[in-house]
Parts: structure tokens; sequence; C-alpha cells
């Protein structure tokens, strides 16, 4: 059976067997980063090419269908137009911050890929404070959306910076309550935790009633929290032009991008994990015969189609939904999400304590 | 040239302390064409809305002085590209009114089913651009997939998807195509059975109604005083439809509701428009069976000279009541030419109804007033 574990445990006996431990732990790290790195190129490739399908089937047209077999390799194409393309700084703006910004969005979404469990004993850095780290880390990608938006000494970009601002530090409360609710049920912080506590049935179906409402908020939530329509304010392209990025060309604008693409995995990676087991196969209590036919599917195969589907689930909202306006925006975080939230925090901590959930 | 600093310059002349001004436009996506708002906003909130006017400005009154009375009608097709026919219609009707000149039936019943054809093509086109300006993008391909086939059958008629020149004066440049009874027919089926999707898509959606209702209000009293016509006017409970209050050419005939809402905000003139489409599907289906044989053109003389004296006519385009004055001093060209454009006017109401409001509620009030910029321009 395939398994990303094996791979893993021979490549590391094979490195500690050659070299001395320090030196092997140092190749270790650089093969880490590249393949985080690459795994990066690759996912902004595929999850673009896939948000343009589903417009386009959404839209009932075809997409992109011309570069390689199905439009295969559009993304390559432009991803190559990008890089040639010259990378004007607007003459007023704020060098520094300008070039720097899309920098910060881009290194939050590196960070956290830490954490993330892709599959069975797969994981780059099983820390004790997974959750925590994840929520605490993903609030810094708004400094990088406000330094585009303040440096490039452009009103729409500033107020795009302004709507995110506002927008981002509000839904973070939510989905941060979303995945405590999990957490309460687990009892851990750490991911690994989370997962292996998923063996016997995933949290969503679990938890009752108070999991489902967390998994219908923390999708709103991180909707809300990637930028994405029917929350898109800072972009809101009809309104601001483009926002917080209206300056941006060439392969600046290209990492914007592709950070969008990333925070997107990122956060339905983490819903995945915490609402529907991660890497872990569909198992059902005590029915032997059928879950050890489901643990023939790999892990990663399993925590793939989980994270697409989220994905999916989230590109569908786009292009079904027109934007919020952005008191209602705030009105909906502040007057529903959080107060229904807390209310389900507390819920769940009751049937945690009395044990009600399977 | 006009450089940074000076633009700094120019709008901290025009904003107050704590204010932003922006310019939306000539070059933005919401102002559909080269419309230039100066916007004055106090954060999210607009404090003032206006309206730069001229740049795609092309002098076509003037220009028609010197065209005869066979020419100018096709200049006006380049007014409110959307409504072209109606346009075209419009010029004729003054031409055959001054001179007097019989127009056959045929003519009459091809020309309102092309208007009626025309003015849902211009509705399910505002109804794509409206719903992008939202933020919806889905609906726009949706409505073009409909509208894509009435510009097929404009192309089978007269050769041209946009801007018709159909009409003479005394009838049509030259006779339907043999397939024009069965494709609308066709057309008609497909409307109906598609409809019910933009209800879905759009109209229930909570997202588009929390954005709309409400929005943009415009009261009938102030839709008289600032001279609204069309669906813009109908939504705030003002009737103003040309073809019920002066019908022209065969809308005497036909049975058809003028839609009314009272509502005046942008959901209501949304809706206007939505049921427009019905009423006119309702309109060819009564006249598309029925389209009399005989000539297409009436019989004309080869040059046409109006009498001296003046001639004004109006016809209901999709955005209003399009106004034609001629002066004539009794030669072959017109002496003057002045077009009263139903866009200008409506225009005219957007910092009435969107000053206080939002950003995002300038695209739903802007969206819903339907706006051409070469229309208002001219």
């Amino acid at each position: 059976m395939f398994s990303l574990e094996g791979i893993t445990t021979y490549v590391q006996d094979w490195l500690f067997m050659k070299f001395n431990p320090t030196l092997a732990l140092a190749m270790e790290c650089v093969i880490v980063i590249l393949l985080a790195i690459s795994l990066f190129a690759i996912l902004g490739l595929v999850l673009v090419l896939m948000e343009r399908k589903v417009a386009a089937h959404i839209q009932i047209r075809l997409g992109p269908n011309r570069v390689g077999p199905g439009g295969m390799f559009q993304t390559v194409a432009d991803t190559l137009k990008l890089i040639m393309k010259e990378g004007l700084v607007p003459d007023m703006a704020d060098k520094f911050l300008f070039n720097l910004a899309p920098f910060v969005v881009m290194m939050v979404g590196m960070l956290l890929l830490a954490p993330i469990a892709f599959a069975k004993n797969f994981q780059i850095w099983d820390i004790n404070i997974g959750v925590l780290y994840i929520s605490s880390v993903s609030s810094l990608s708004v400094i990088g959306i406000l330094m585009a938006g303040w440096a490039s000494n452009n009103k729409y970009s500033l107020l795009g910076a302004m709507r995110s601002g506002a927008q981002i530090v509000s839904y973070e409360l939510s989905a941060g309550f979303a995945v405590l609710t999990i957490v309460v049920l687990t009892g851990s912080l750490q991911l690994s935790d989370i997962v292996n506590a998923q063996q016997n049935g995933w949290w969503i179906f679990k938890g009752h009633i108070p999991a489902v409402i967390a998994f219908v908020l923390y999708i709103i939530a991180v909707t809300a929290e990637t930028n994405r329509a029917p929350f898109d304010l800072a972009e809101a392209e009809s309104e601001l032009t483009a926002g917080f990025h209206t300056e941006y060309s060439g392969m600046r604008f290209a990492l914007f991008f592709l950070a969008e693409y990333i925070n997107i995995f990122i956060v339905c990676a983490i819903g995945a994990t915490l609402f529907f087991g991660g890497w872990m196969p569909l198992h059902i209590g005590n029915w032997e015969a059928f879950n050890h036919i489901m643990d023939y599917i790999p892990s990663s195969v399993w925590f793939m189609g989980k994270t697409f589907f989220l994905i999916f689930l989230i590109m569908w909202f786009r292009w079904t939904f027109p934007r919020l306006r952005v008191d209602q925006l705030l009105n909906l975080e502040w007057k529903y999400l959080l107060p229904i939230s807390l209310f389900n925090l507390l819920l769940v901590a009751v049937i945690a304590i009395l044990g009600w959930h399977f | 040239m006009y450089n940074q600093t000076e633009i700094i310059k120019d709008t901290s002349e025009l904003g107050a302390e704590g204010e932003l001004v922006i310019n939306m436009g000539p070059q933005h996506p919401a102002t559909h064409g080269v419309l230039h708002l100066v916007v004055t906003l106090n954060g999210e909130t607009i404090k003032k809305i206006e309206p730069h006017l001229g740049y795609i400005h092309r002098s076509i009154e003037k220009m028609c002085e010197s065209l005869t009375y066979r020419q100018f009608i096709y200049v006006t097709s380049r007014m409110d590209y959307l409504s072209s026919h109606i346009n075209n219609l419009g010029c004729a009707l003054l031409v055959e009114k001054g001179m007097a000149i019989e127009v056959p039936d045929r003519a009459k019943y091809v020309r309102v089913i092309l208007s009626e054809l025309t003015r849902i093509a211009s509705h399910e086109l505002w109804l794509g651009a409206m719903a992008m300006d939202l933020g919806a993008f889905t609906p726009f391909f949706y409505a073009f997939r409909e509208r894509e086939m009435i510009t097929d059958i404009m192309e089978d008629t007269c050769g041209a998807r946009l801007t018709m020149n159909y009409i003479v004066p005394g009838g049509l440049m030259y006779d339907i195509h043999p397939d024009f009874q069965k494709k609308v027919k066709a057309f008609i089926t497909q409307f109906k059975s598609k409809v019910n999707e933009y209800e879905d898509l759009v109209t229930n959606n909570v997202i588009f109604q929390s954005r709309t209702k409400g929005v943009g209000i415009l009261s009938a009293e102030d839709a008289i005083s600032y001279g609204c016509t069309g669906p813009v006017a109908r939504a705030s409970g003002v009737s103003c439809d040309i073809r019920k209050i002066y019908p022209y050419e065969v809308y005497d005939k036909v049975e058809f509701e003028e839609v009314l809402e009272t509502a005046g905000d942008s959901f209501a003139r949304y809706m206007v428009r939505v049921k427009e489409m019905n009423q006119s599907i309702r309109i060819i289906e009564q006249l598309i069976d029925n389209i009399p044989e005989g000539d297409f053109v009436g019989k004309t003389k080869n040059v046409l000279k109006l009498p001296k004296g003046e001639f004004y006519t109006r016809v209901e385009t999709a955005r209003g009541e399009l106004g034609v004055f001629v002066v004539s001093e009794g030669g072959t060209t017109p002496h003057r030419i002045k077009f009263r454009s139903p866009g200008f006017s409506n225009l005219s109401v957007l910092n009435h109804i969107a000053a206080g409001s939002k950003i995002g509620d300038l695209m739903a009030s802007m969206g819903t007033l339907d706006l051409v910029i070469p229309d208002i321009d001219r």
C-alpha cells in the first residue's frame, strides 16, 4: 500500500546512517523547506486552474481549454507571463513596505503549513499547541494587507486595506470559537491528538449539533478571513477596482494571488482536520469489515479528498453569491455569528462534560 | 501634463477635513463606460457625488444637422447603443409624422416586435451587469445566454447585432428573414423556461435583497422633479410609459401592463425591469403570429424635405423616454435637432439617492439606474 510515512522513514534512516546526526537533521530541514516551497507552487497552479474550471462549470462555459490537454497548462503559462512582467512601483509609494508586503502575506501561509498533518505520521511539526499556533499565526496576514494598502499610496488600496483589517480581525473570533468547539471535545490542542480522537468517527458526525454549527460557522468565518466572495470586500472589484493590490503587478501581484489560494488550502486543510478527521479514513463505530476496506485507501488521499471538497465548497460560494456591504458584513459577525458561537461553545462544553457525544 | 502634486492639490480643495475625495472613473469597472464620478467620502460613507460628463461626447446633435432626413436616423444608433432600434424608430416616426408618410402595417408590426426584442436584450444586459456590480458574476452569463438568441435574430434580420439601422422613413430597409417567426418563437420558449433561473440566482438571494432593498430610495415627487422616466420613475410609482400614454405604431392594439412599483428603491427598479421583460414577451406573443402580408416599406419621395416648423416625437426606449425635437427650415437637413435622452435625467438623481449611503450602495443605486454613457453624453 502506498504510504508517505514509509518514504519519510526510509529517507530519515538513510540520512542518519550516512551522516552524523546534526548534519542529517540539517539536511532534513532543507528537504522539508524545498518540499514546502514546491508544494506551494503546485498548489497555486492546481487551485487556480480548479477555480477557473469550477467557475466555468457554474457559468455554463468551458473555461481554459487551449494550453495543453484540457487547458491543464494554462496556469503555467499565466505564471510565466507574470514572472516576465515588469513589476511597477508607484512613484509616491513607500518602496520598502510596498516590496515587503507580498512576502509577509506569503510567509504567513508558509508558517501555517507546519502543523498540518498531510497523512498518517506525515507532519512537519507536531507541536502540542497546534491549534493555538494556527490561530495566532493566521492573524498576521492582516498586517501584510494593511501594509500593502498603506504603502501603495492609493485611495482605493487604502480603503480596501481598512476594510480587510476590520473584516479579518472580526471574523478571527468566530473562526477561533469554532475551532475551540473541537478542542473542547478532544481535550487537546495538538493536531495529531485531534485526528486520533476521530478514529471511530469524525467530529462532524460524533459531535452532535454543536459540531455541525461549529462547522458552518467555521466555513463562513474562514471564507471571510481569506477575503473570498461573498466577503471579498477588500478586493471588491466593482467598488475598489482591486482593493489593496490595485497597484501591484508582475511577480509581487502573483505572490498575493498565490497567497490567497494557499490560504484557502490551509483553512480547508484545518477544517478537514478538525471536523472531518484529517487523514483518518471513514470509520463507522464497530463495523470492522467496512473500516478495513476504508483503511485500504491511503491516508494522504483521504486528507486531500476532504480538503479539496471544502475548497470546492468555498469556490461554489464565490460564484453564486453577490458581495455583502461593509456594514452588513460586520453586523453579520458581531450580531449573529459571535453570539451563536459563544452559545455553541457553552453547549459543547456541557455535552463534553456530560459525555453525550459518541 | 497633469502630474501627481496637482492632483493632490486639486482634491484638497474639494474635500473638507477628514474627507477623502476619490475619482471613480473615467476608467472604473462599475461605471460601465467613461463616466467620471468625483466622490467625496467620509470613511465608507458617501458625502457627495459629482458626475463629470463629456468623455464620450461626439456632438451627435450637431452632426445630424448636416445629414439628410434619411441619413440622420443611423447616427442615433450610437447614442443609447443598447436600444439602438428604438432610437431609430423615434427618428423615423418624426420624419413620417412631419411628412405624413403612410407606413404599411407589416412594417409597423415588425418594428414593434423588434423594439420589444431590443428592450429584452437591453434589460438582459443590464441584469448581468448590475449583478456584477453587486459582486455576483454568474448571472451575467445566464443573462447573456438569452441575449445571444436575440442578437442572432437581429443579425438574421438586418445583418447587425448591436447598431441595427433597420428602419427607413416609411417602413423597413428590407423584409424580414423567412425564419424570423420561427426563431422568435424559439426564443420565447427558451426565455420562459429560463427566467426562473434568474429568480433563483438573483431575486430570491438573501444577500442580493439586503443589498438592494431600501437602498437608493427615490420618491415619486423627486422622480418627477428630476425628470426621471422609464423603469426608474415607474419603480417610484410614476406612470410614464410612453407606449401607454402616447401609443405609437401598434402599441394601442396589443394588451400589456405598465409595470409599476411603489417602493422606489433599487430592488423596485430591479423588479420593474424583470417584469417588463415578461410584458415584452407578452407583446411579442400577440404580434408574432399576426404579421400582415404586404409591403414592408411605404411610398416615399426620393428626397425628403420636412415642411418648415417644429416637430417632436417620443418613444419609450429601454431606459425611458427618448424625445426627438427637430426645427426645420424646409430644407433637406434639420436646421436644429435636440434629443431628450433618458439617461441624462436618470443620472442626475444619483447624488440625491446615493449621498449618505455606503460605497457598496452607490454600486447598487448606479447599477439599477441603468446608465449608458454614450446616451448621456451624445
